[in-house]
């Protein structure tokens, strides 16, 4: 028995590194956050991480040094795991970090999954903070969230093509604009 | 310190907000004012002077009024986080300070935090308090560049030099520590990167007994300046309940009335064994966040007086934790033990590992609230880093505030807001 049983959509509350994470179904997001904000007492929306698990725990595993191809002198270290973590429900998680500011300060996690193209409600009608956060998710990762009033790139320009921080995206080597162009 | 009932479809957030509907961060001119044809659109920066960095304001002007304003950013961003992945845990560190380049040591010890607690390593006595000193200098170097460069934004030219005399100071003092006047990476997993000089506790006292003094002389030029005051009294109004809407935090929540510090909420490092008070004024004004910002000053430099009581008994104590995992061996230890060098050797190349796991570490910088999350696999890279910049969330707060101002004080609301640029674009 917890205090979070009543939460609409409730999948699953954990508890680990001294952090609470309640993981809820993505149809009852929004439902949750008001339960969380209105009968829990989280008024502040901190934060939104999404984070994208393509590829989780497919290396192989550590002590393994090279591959059958030879060593890749890009990736000189032993990439692998110890233990091979354990698989994730969907491609992208997100977590919405909420803090009560009161006098009796705590600190929960609102996690929720989604799919590749999966829209995400917007909670931007209960913590209007959540306006930027979810713009940059959009923007740098991809998530589309359903009725943001003003769902546009923030931090990149709005021609840009893809979402950076996605693990398909690669670091560095994008095309250059200018150069070579007649 | 409750928000008002929510309302879940249509309409602005709760009754009585100021905050624009339905974009929180757009203010759209009014429809009437608009079919007038008498308001100008004017571009504000990317570059200019005032904007603390690469902000860029399209602002509507009706007159001399702000009737309009968006907040476009993203000019400074540099892909930290992308890049933060593709690095060592230990190698990752020196990204974190080069984000908000004014508040460096909270920025890079968020990060180090982070990653001690998904790795839940104990740190050394004489780590936690020399940290807290590093921070607490760290808040007096901020803010002086705040008010430096504020003050300055609004013609109060002498006060950015005084500002930066004591900020040369500081400076002087991470150069004693670390080596380096700015991004010091003197934090490491485990501790500090190295013992601290023999030497810096009486220059630090020294700075400790001249910088009252220094405070002092800046409210004489503009506490009760009349200039000042006008400029900044009444302006940039935020509520309370805006302010916990907009997930402001730091002196502009403080500035708008809340006594609210993590600091003080959750402390972590040596705060719960300080001595320290937390300033807030009720007024939620230009003029109450510089309230704010002057008293910070004052009792960070109380704490960092009772940092050097505490480490002036600590000498010749570690100052990094015994955990070989983790921690690089000691130098001299290399000649003689094979296991050192191997220790060294695999946390050089590979990185040490860090166990499965995520979470979300958050400390008050000077700015406010600074979360950073982290996500391991298991392996010795990140899988994703993410950090929860105050300076980002502050800027939210533009619209809000500059309902009803005059675009004089649009340099006087961006200023109080505290931001900066490498922050807020990443």
């Amino acid at each position: 028995m917890s205090e979070f049983d009543a939460l609409p959509g409730l999948v699953d509350q954990l508890e680990r590194h001294r952090e609470t994470t309640l993981v809820v179904e993505l149809v009852s997001l929004v439902d949750a956050a008001l339960h969380l904000r209105d009968e829990a007492g989280f008024n502040f929306l901190s934060d939104l991480t999404a984070i994208d698990y393509l590829g989780w725990g497919e290396k192989e595993v550590s002590g393994y040094i090279g591959t059958a191809a030879g060593r890749d002198l890009n990736m000189p270290m032993t990439q692998g795991y110890q233990v091979v973590p354990l698989p994730k429900p969907k491609r992208f998680a997100l977590n919405y970090h909420l803090l009560s500011v009161s006098d009796r300060p705590r600190r929960i996690r609102l996690q929720t999954w989604a799919d590749e193209g999966e829209p995400v409600p917007t909670v931007i009608r209960v913590w209007p903070t959540a306006d930027w956060h979810e713009r940059e998710q959009f923007d740098l990762m991809g998530i589309v969230f359903d009725g943001h009033p003003n769902l546009q790139r923030i931090l990149l320009d709005d021609d840009w093509d893809g979402h950076p921080l996605r693990k398909d995206y690669p670091l560095g080597g994008e095309p250059v604009r200018f150069s070579g162009e007649a | 310190m409750t928000a008002t009932a929510p309302t879940r479809s249509r309409g602005p957030v709760y009754e009585g907000s100021r905050i624009p509907y339905p974009i929180p961060t757009v203010l759209k001119t009014p429809a009437d004012i608009e079919a007038t044809g008498d308001v100008m659109m004017v571009n504000f920066g990317p570059n200019h002077p005032s904007t603390h960095g690469v902000l860029r304001l399209i602002v509507d002007l009706y007159g001399e009024d702000v009737t309009g304003l968006a907040a476009v950013i993203g000019y400074l961003h540099t892909g930290f986080e992308k890049n933060m992945e593709h690095k060592t845990w230990w190698k990752a560190i020196p990204y974190a300070p080069r984000m908000d380049y004014v508040s460096y040591q909270n920025n890079e010890y968020v990060f180090v935090g982070a990653v001690e607690k998904l790795l839940d390593l104990e740190i050394p006595p004489k780590a936690v308090w020399m940290r807290t000193l590093l921070l607490e200098l760290n808040r007096i170097h901020s803010h002086l560049v705040w008010i430096g460069t504020s003050a300055l934004e609004l013609g109060a030219i002498s006060m950015f030099w005084y500002a930066f005399r004591e900020r040369e100071q500081i400076l002087d003092l991470f150069e004693l520590v670390a080596g380096y006047r700015m991004h010091t990476r003197y934090f490491q997993v485990g501790g500090l990167a190295e013992d601290i000089p023999r030497g810096f506790y009486p220059e630090a006292r020294k700075f400790c007994d001249w910088m009252p003094n220094a405070i002092d002389d800046y409210e004489t030029l503009l506490t009760r300046n009349k200039i000042w005051l006008e400029r900044t009294e009444g302006i940039g109004l935020l509520s309370i309940d805006d302010a916990i809407a907009l997930g402001q935090s730091g002196p502009v929540l403080r500035g708008s009335g809340v006594d609210w510090d993590v600091r003080k909420a959750e402390p972590y490092l040596a705060y719960h064994q300080v001595d320290f008070r937390v300033p807030s004024f009720p007024e939620g004004d230009v003029y109450a966040r510089y309230r704010v910002h002057m008293a910070e000053m004052r009792e960070s430099v109380r704490i960092v007086e009772q940092c050097l009581d505490r480490l002036e008994h600590m000498e010749g104590e570690p100052w990094i934790a015994d955990d070989r995992k983790v921690v690089l061996p000691p130098r001299e230890e290399l000649h003689t033990s094979m296991e050192s060098l191997i220790h060294h050797f695999k946390i050089v190349t590979e990185g040490f590992r860090v166990p499965e796991g995520e979470v979300y570490f958050a400390i008050e910088s000077p700015r406010g609230e600074l979360g950073c999350y982290v996500c391991s696999d298991g392996g010795p890279k990140p899988w994703r880093v993410k950090f929860r910049a105050p300076s980002f969330v502050a800027l939210q707060a533009t619209a809000t505030c500059m309902t009803d101002a005059l675009i004089a004080d649009m340099i006087a609301i961006v200023g109080s807001l505290d931001t900066v640029m490498g922050e807020v674009d990443r």
